[in-house]
């Protein structure tokens, strides 16, 4: 363990967080709202303190990572993004319990958007937008965003005898996918172009909002929100506050940011044509329509007509699939049948390389198809048969690794479920709620619906979904193996 | 700079690290995921898996749009196909290794007619190397500039030698030649001196030097060795064979010892003139059955390190006066260099530093660019070679007057027939070929760069 490199990396992470709080500081401050910007001053001053204080020592020579130091530094950064992310809500005493402010930020950060506030409204202008802004760093990473905006990132390291390939293992550990590859030769380059793509799509989703009427505040807000497939709302009526094409401006930007990036970059280069072969994304939009329209049909005597069902359901569904979790309708009063959709849907998530939740499509296709060839070889079983996406195989180490993951995660949602019974809710809520959080998607069924929240949960249920959220968001491997002892040893 | 690598393994893997600390935007190809991902690990790099000589994957590769394409995987063919391929997408200038015999003699033709830039050939390259070594077993190493007129050499300073304890402004004082020490190798770092540093015992230094003076230098710097007649080559390879073709040419007398059978016949065939030996040539016995003690010169050219090693340990245990070792694994350099294994071969690295030269020189269209690009002091030292143009700065400036970089130095100066040990006395003026030393690390890609202003 390069322990120097973990430093130096999540010192800089820190102080990126600080730069972070800058806008909300400066809404805060225009707002007039005293106890808030106090206590973003002094979270700043915290984080730029620590953050140069273990980063600025580190020489050049010391810098060098492995995998190993990439998913610890990954996983050590989020935690510590999340306890001083969540200083101004607790410092300015909106949210007077801790505990409260850490779910909070870490359901913004990992990009959830469960919330326990039961009166956003209530809440300053500056900490709403801290909310929302969390989304938008959480969604594409920070430390991808860390790697894009740092220029040593960009030079080779001369001085170590490797070319710079360790910066690979950071981006990998944050972003999701089980297969993480580059656009571009270099990794800070890549990091930077995803982060353009990502700027670019907020923007264009502002520019389209303001033109509905919207206003600039909400209309930034919930942009971010989207960006990062978060869902925590400004108004207390949630999305159902605008009108029916800012409704279906956020759907159809929601259902973009749970594509794939590669695919973005494929297109902005000119290679259209290998940007609409991608299986995943064919099987993306598969699932969004065919589930829109099931449910539309479930629904239809929910509504005055059959477009209103259409697009109450496409709005839900592109909420749950990208596990965004924003409403335009209480959908805890449909009916059952739905709601085992939805779920299904929650635990699919978004494309890999996406700021979505979930166990990712193409995860699920990996298994299906892993599954289908086990079925088929049953009947011959001297078949050889290899697994493969957009036509290139796909590894058996990568085919047994997605089997672990989600026997992993099946585990560890179980251990959450028997943790929150203690807390003696009902079997529905308890389970959407133990689903919602792992799979980053915001809001369950029952008092954690729609139009719910999560304040009426003990704090060892908050604590249980809070470390549910970043095992979701990281996919599961860098918070376990912090816990492993092996990673620490010296020579392990 | 965009460059597109085919092929990951030995030598592709090398030039990928240098290339990738040099800073440019390198994509991999190769058809192993396993050395795909052991590469991406070391560099940052784009990898693809495929076969590096398809119209497909060149074009996934962005071939088309690359300033440099470099073929080096295993096949000749394969390498000369790719780079046409490459050529035709639109690739600026293309690389090929090409390493057997047969091809060797087309280089114009490729050149020409296929549009290839520039053909390598890292075991011709090594038995030139080595050859040169042979030519003059005084010195560990050398490295010739300005058209063969200078050279840079490498010396061990042995206990008892006139140079331990002289500092290096008293240098010239003891070799009575023009000549300069540019760097010295001391408890395995590299140093480029001032003046007032005092050489000591045990160091490895570099000098410089015209090649006319080379007798006497050896002589004044009391490290005269007999002239190489006879040369035991153990391991048959390529590099064996361009090694006694040329050395059979310069008269001397060749005995090549090889294990296989087939590869023996063909040598006998090539080579009427070698003596070839089959059998194992990390045999105590057979070693001095075939009189190894009484040989000038032992080059040990298997495919395995540590055989070569062996061999040479045991040559120089013996009292053999020059020993010359090939090794792959370059890393370990440093170690083997102080347990007293000097004179060190890598065939890999001296094409990888070939093309870090081309690379570089790609980077300046104008004319002050790289000539010639030398590793120096076990690689951690660059000797460079440009041509002073109307462009380079501070011309007709005394040297004195001039402030270099730190840990940069003018090595030599040459001016139409006139070789220039520079003092501070001495300028550059237009025309002139300069050759500088600098770190490594620092990548002086232009003259102006060792300026300090």
């Amino acid at each position: 363990m390069n322990t120097a490199a973990l430093l130096f990396y999540i010192g800089r992470i820190l102080i990126v967080e600080a730069l972070a709080m800058i806008p909300s500081m400066t809404i805060s401050l225009l707002n007039g709202e005293d106890m808030s910007w106090r206590a973003f001053i002094v979270t700043i001053a915290t984080l730029a303190v620590i953050g140069l204080a273990i980063s600025l020592p580190v020489s050049k020579k010391n810098r060098e990572l492995h995998s190993r130091e990439g998913i610890v530094i990954v996983a050590i950064s989020w935690i510590l993004l999340s306890v001083f992310g969540a200083m101004p809500f607790f410092l300015s005493r909106e949210i007077p319990s801790y505990i409260d402010a850490f779910f909070e930020c870490v359901s913004g950060l990992t990009t959830t958007g469960a919330t326990i506030l039961t009166d956003v409204e209530a809440l300053s202008r500056g900490l709403v937008f801290w909310r929302s802004f969390t989304h938008w760093i959480g969604g594409m990473g920070v430390l991808v965003f860390t790697l894009a905006i740092m220029p040593e990132a960009y030079k080779s390291s001369r001085t170590t005898h490797t070319g710079g390939g360790d910066l690979l293992h950071l981006v990998q550990a944050e972003t999701p996918g089980p297969i993480v590859g580059k656009l571009v030769p270099k990794t800070a380059h890549t990091a930077a172009i995803l982060y353009i793509i990502y700027v670019g799509l907020t923007l264009l989703q502002i520019i389209f909002l303001l033109c509905g009427g919207m206003p600039a505040f909400d209309a930034v807000t919930i942009s971010l929100g989207t960006a990062g497939t978060g869902g925590f709302a400004v108004r207390n009526a949630g999305i159902a506050a605008y009108s029916t094409y800012c409704q279906v401006v956020i759907a159809i930007f929601m259902v973009l940011f749970g594509v794939n990036f590669n695919i973005y970059f494929l297109i902005l280069t000119g290679n259209i044509r290998r940007a609409l072969k991608s299986e995943e994304m064919h099987v993306y939009f598969g699932i969004l329509f065919a589930t829109t329209a099931v449910i539309a049909v479930n629904v239809i005597s929910y509504f005055k007509n059959i477009w209103e069902a259409i697009h109450h359901s496409f709005f839900t569904v592109s909420s749950i699939i990208t596990t965004t979790g924003f409403a335009t309708v209480d959908f805890n009063t449909w009916p059952q049948f739905t709601h085992y959709i939805l779920l299904f849907l929650m635990v699919i998530g978004g494309s890999s390389g996406s700021t979505a939740g979930g166990i990712k499509v193409i995860r699920s296709m990996i298994v299906t198809k892993g599954a289908m060839h086990s079925f088929r070889s049953m009947l011959h079983n001297r078949r050889v048969k290899v697994i493969t996406i957009d036509g290139k195989a796909i590894d058996e180490s990568v085919v047994s690794k997605v089997n672990v993951y989600l026997n992993i995660y099946v585990v560890l949602s179980a251990i959450s479920l028997l943790i929150l019974s203690l807390d003696a809710i009902s079997f529905e809520e308890s389970f959407s709620s133990v689903i919602a959080c792992i799979n980053n998607v915001g809001p369950g069924f029952g008092r954690m619906g729609a139009v719910g929240n999560y304040s009426t949960l003990s704090n060892v249920s908050k604590l249980t979904l809070s470390v549910d959220m970043l095992l979701g968001r990281l996919e599961i491997y860098p918070i376990i193996m912090l816990f492993m002892p092996s990673m620490w040893r010296r020579t392990g | 700079m965009k460059v597109v690598v085919a092929g990951v393994g030995k030598v592709g893997h090398a030039i990928i690290l240098q290339l990738a600390m040099e800073n440019h935007d390198i994509t991999a190809i190769d058809c192993s995921a396993d050395a795909l991902e052991y590469v991406q690990n070391t560099a940052d790099i784009l990898t693809i898996k495929g076969n590096g000589a398809s119209v497909e994957t060149l074009t996934e590769a962005g071939a088309g749009r690359a300033d440099m394409f470099i073929a080096v995987m295993a096949d000749d063919e394969t390498n000369l196909l790719a780079c046409v391929v490459a050529k035709r997408l639109g690739c600026r200038h293309t690389l090929a290794r090409v390493r057997s015999p047969e091809h060797s003699r087309n280089i114009r033709f490729f050149n020409d007619q296929l549009g290839i830039s520039m053909i390598f050939n890292p075991e011709f390259a090594a038995a030139r190397e080595i050859f040169r070594m042979l030519q003059f077993p005084s010195f560990l190493k050398r490295d010739s500039f300005a058209a063969g007129l200078v050279e840079l050499v490498e010396i061990h300073v042995k206990d008892g030698s006139p140079l331990c304890g002289v500092t290096l402004s008293n240098f010239q004082s003891i070799a009575q030649v023009r000549s300069l020490v540019c760097t010295v190798e001391r408890d395995g770092e590299a140093i480029i001196p001032s003046g007032s540093f005092q050489i000591k015992e045990g160091d490895n230094i570099t000098v410089t030097a015209g090649r006319r003076d080379f007798n006497k230098l050896i002589k004044n710097l009391g490290i005269a060795a007999p002239r190489v007649r006879n040369v035991m080559i153990i391991g048959g390879g390529t590099i064996s064979r361009y090694l006694a073709m040329r050395l059979i040419e310069a008269g001397m007398s060749v005995k090549i010892i090889e294990l296989d059978h087939e590869r023996c016949l063909e040598l006998s065939e090539f080579l009427p003139e070698a003596m070839i030996i089959e059998g194992d040539g990390t045999m105590q016995d057979l070693l001095i059955e075939e009189g190894i003690s009484s040989t000038d010169a032992v080059v040990a050219l298997t495919g395995i390190d540590e055989e070569n090693l062996l061999v040479s340990m045991y040559a120089k245990h013996i009292g053999v006066p020059k020993t010359i070792t090939k090794i792959n694994r370059i890393e370990y350099k440093d170690v083997l260099r102080a347990s007293g294994i000097e004179s060190l071969i890598s065939p890999k690295m001296i094409s990888t530093t070939e093309i870090v030269r081309y690379a570089r020189d790609m980077g300046h269209s104008r004319a002050d660019s790289v000539i010639t690009l030398r590793r120096i002091a076990g690689g951690n030292v660059e000797a460079l070679e440009f041509i002073a143009t109307e462009e380079t700065r501070h011309l007709g400036e005394l040297l004195i007057n001039i402030k270099l970089k730190k840990n940069t130095l003018v090595a030599c100066i040459h001016r139409g027939n006139q070789i220039i040990i520079p003092t501070g006395s001495d300028s550059i003026h237009i025309g002139d070929t300069v050759v500088t030393i600098s770190r490594t690390s620092d990548a002086v890609t232009n003259l102006n760069d060792i300026f300090n202003d």
